[in-house]
């Protein structure tokens, strides 16, 4: 039995704007001690889909659907048992880990809090434990350095110390939200290790969420594409990277530049994201897309198999995207394709269904949050 | 071709008080940037690399006079920029032009575009009729990727990718002969810093600019760059060409920051060996002696704690007293340390 299994899930916000879909109808599974990367934009519903499996969507959210963790359904459960869950059996580190400690506690303390609550333990056991765990996340001087608060470390190390934290239970799954966004590269490859030695160690199932295909390729087992808040694309990450099934997949493979290879012109997709408040009617990718036709503005395709363990959201034939016959040639660096609707006339409130308009993207404040990275 | 900018011995120092010290106490200095030189050739795009707190940032703004700094950057007319008071400073910032991080911050959200654009021009042409510069303004967004009858939208009305071309835009319209690009792409998805990256190399060839381009993702530093400098602890490693750097790069610290860079490419990604730096960055308040990154260099001996190693090499200069690809045997003692 698959150790999370997630049907049907979306995610809504409750907004002035009407209702924003953040997470559409995603299904996917995990089995024990699995790495499955969800790579995705600001805005694709990543990081919701995973605040909605641990129940921490925002005031204005809804999710529906099923999230069953070990057989046990824990979407919308009670604070009581997923409460239980959560930290227990799966637990979830975030992007920055300055706004996700309490900087006004000891990192003893924090660190000793959960397992006092969580196991019961008395503070001198939880804070020897927590120096073992600040051992096993290579933490120099862990004995001296648990008693300091968290703004004393620099940042790779407080991202130890929510690594730390997170396995304080020894869960049995580790949501990790963009871990290494924040980092430098030579830190983030060491968080990286770090993290697939522990999950080796304690046989710990992964969801790592990221934009970076770099880190999913060296880190994952399978990958799920997400765009416009549903899953596009999916499967194990060799066959993805070689042989992308999704004009989205392989756009944003084209798009990024490489340090192994010699240069060439970027493919840029063309345009910008759609704003999920006003979802296109059809494949949300099809305002972007080099292999549109004329079903797509309609249509959104549903996943389907089409390779045992590959699946795919696409009405474009698969030999096309190989040979790369697309239908239209964009000028990725001029006015955006996306942008074609807004043209005409610069009212959001004017925009057909489904345009992309870059302004209303942005100026919805209640939209996903952009990411930053410094 | 000629030099449009050399900098030699360039320093930021900036003097820190610590909290509680006594009055007379002497204040810490912070060697921000620490004897940087370069030069920079007309139409040229020198890539600067590094992670955060080397002082790529702080290099940039000691350029345009942003923070006071010593050494010299000489122009090309010959003038010392760095000595040139504010008022004289004003008709040189007209050739060299800024291109900020955060692409919705560094945008005024009061003024709609067509003002944000038009601010260079208004500042220092102020001799132009106001239709001279609303046509400017308006060829200026049409080049940048913008739609003319968006000028006068407000910076919240556009996505991140979009405000990006509007600093684009506002930093061209005065046709600069240098722009400097503080992390241009970082805060953009991937597939709109294509989008600007492309119109950034598209623009630089049609209106000839020389580039300083900082990113710390080298796989955008390599796309974009002529030549590439790298550095750490506010002192330059490695400058060389983007080729000969990426293919065989000379000093430790170059070899790590590579090797750590992941390749979107799973079976690539199973053979890589990363060479680890063990520990954190220095303070940079308490920098080690000799060389700055021997602290955490595979290869330092005796002689790297004493002296500081200067960068030689011509073209593909190195500041390194042992520089030259890492042993395998010394990649191996790297990974067993940390």
């Amino acid at each position: 039995m698959a150790l999370l299994d997630i049907t049907g899930l979306s995610v809504g916000f409750q907004t002035h704007d009407g209702i924003v879909r953040a997470v559409q109808n995603v299904t996917l599974s995990l089995d024990q001690g699995e790495t499955l990367g969800i790579v995705g934009e600001s805005g694709s519903g990543k990081s919701q889909l995973s605040f909605a499996i641990m129940g921490l969507l925002a005031r204005n959210g809804h999710a529906s659907g099923s999230v069953r963790f070990d057989g046990q359904e824990i979407l919308n459960a009670p604070p009581k048992v997923i409460n239980r869950i959560r930290a227990e059996q799966i637990a979830m580190i975030f992007q920055d880990p300055m706004t996700s400690l309490n900087p006004y506690m000891r990192v003893a303390d924090q660190m000793a809090e959960v397992l006092v609550l969580h196991k019961g333990m008395s503070k001198r056991e939880a804070v020897a434990e927590s120096v073992r765990m600040l051992d096993a996340v290579r933490i120099p001087d862990a004995k001296g350095r648990v008693r300091l608060y968290p703004h004393e470390f620099s940042g790779g190390m407080r991202q130890r110390v929510m690594i730390a934290m997170a396995l304080l239970c020894r869960p049995r799954l580790l949501i990790a939200d963009e871990p290494t966004t924040a980092l430098d590269v030579t830190v983030q490859a060491q968080i990286m290790q770090l993290l697939a030695d522990l999950r080796r160690d304690f046989g710990m199932a992964m969801i790592l969420i990221t934009h970076d295909l770099g880190v999913v390729a060296g880190s994952c087992e399978r990958v799920a594409v997400m765009y416009g808040g549903r899953i596009r694309e999916t499967g194990p990450v060799q066959p993805i990277f070689a042989d992308p099934a999704h004009p989205y997949t392989q756009g944003l493979l084209d798009a990024i530049p490489r340090v192994d290879q010699p240069d060439e012109e970027l493919r840029a997709i063309p345009g910008q994201p759609p704003n999920m408040s006003r979802p296109p009617s059809g494949c949300a990718f099809e305002p972007r897309c080099p292999y549109r036709r004329a079903e797509c503005a309609a249509i959104d395709p549903p996943l389907e198999d089409f390779a045992p363990d590959r699946a795919r959201a696409c009405l474009a034939g698969l030999d096309e995207l190989r040979d790369r016959r697309m239908r239209v040639e964009p000028r990725p660096d001029l006015v955006a394709a996306g942008d074609g609707a807004a043209e005409t006339d610069l009212h959001a409130a004017d925009l057909p269904e489904g345009a992309v308009a870059g302004a209303g993207a942005a100026g919805s404040t209640l939209s996903p949050r952009k990411e930053t990275r410094p | 071709m000629s030099d449009l900018l050399s900098v030699r011995d360039l320093r930021v120092t900036f003097s820190l008080r610590r909290q509680g010290a006594m009055p007379w106490a002497r204040p810490t200095l912070l060697h921000a940037v620490n004897g940087v030189e370069f030069t920079l050739r007309a139409g040229e795009t020198l890539g600067i690399v590094g992670e955060s707190g080397c002082g790529k940032s702080t290099l940039a703004r000691a350029l345009i006079g942003l923070v006071p700094a010593s050494g010299q950057a000489e122009w090309i007319d010959g003038r010392d920029l760095l000595a040139l008071t504010p008022r004289q400073m004003m008709a040189y910032r007209q050739d060299i032009q800024m291109v900020f991080q955060d692409p919705l911050a560094s945008l005024n959200p009061r003024m709609n575009v067509g003002q944000i654009i038009a601010e260079p021009l208004v500042t220092h042409r102020p001799d132009l009729p106001r239709a001279e510069i609303r046509a400017r303004v308006r060829a200026m967004m049409e080049k940048v990727g913008l739609l003319p009858n968006q000028i006068n939208r407000y910076p919240h009305e556009f996505s991140g990718g979009q405000c990006q071309r509007i600093g684009i835009a506002r930093a061209l319209i005065l046709e600069p002969k240098l722009v400097i690009c503080d992390e241009p792409v970082s805060a953009l998805d991937v597939s709109i810093q294509a989008q600007v990256i492309n119109l950034l190399i598209r623009l630089q060839k049609e209106m000839g600019l020389s580039l300083i381009f900082i990113a710390h993702d080298l796989s955008v530093v390599k796309h974009v760059s002529d030549r590439v400098m790298v550095l750490y602890l506010g002192k330059v490693m490695e400058l060389a060409s983007a080729g000969a750097l990426y293919a065989s790069p000379q000093h430790p610290y170059t070899q790590a920051l590579l090797s750590a860079v992941p390749v979107p490419d799973p079976t690539i990604e199973a053979a890589r060996t990363i060479v680890p730096l063990k520990g954190d960055l220095p303070s940079p308040l308490n920098p080690p002696s000799g060389c700055v990154f021997r602290t955490r260099c595979p290869r330092a001996e005796a002689r790297c704690a004493a002296e500081v190693p200067a960068l030689a090499g011509g073209d593909h200069a190195v500041a390194c007293h042992f520089p030259g690809p890492l042993t395998e045997a010394e990649i191996a003692r790297a990974r067993e340390v940390a």
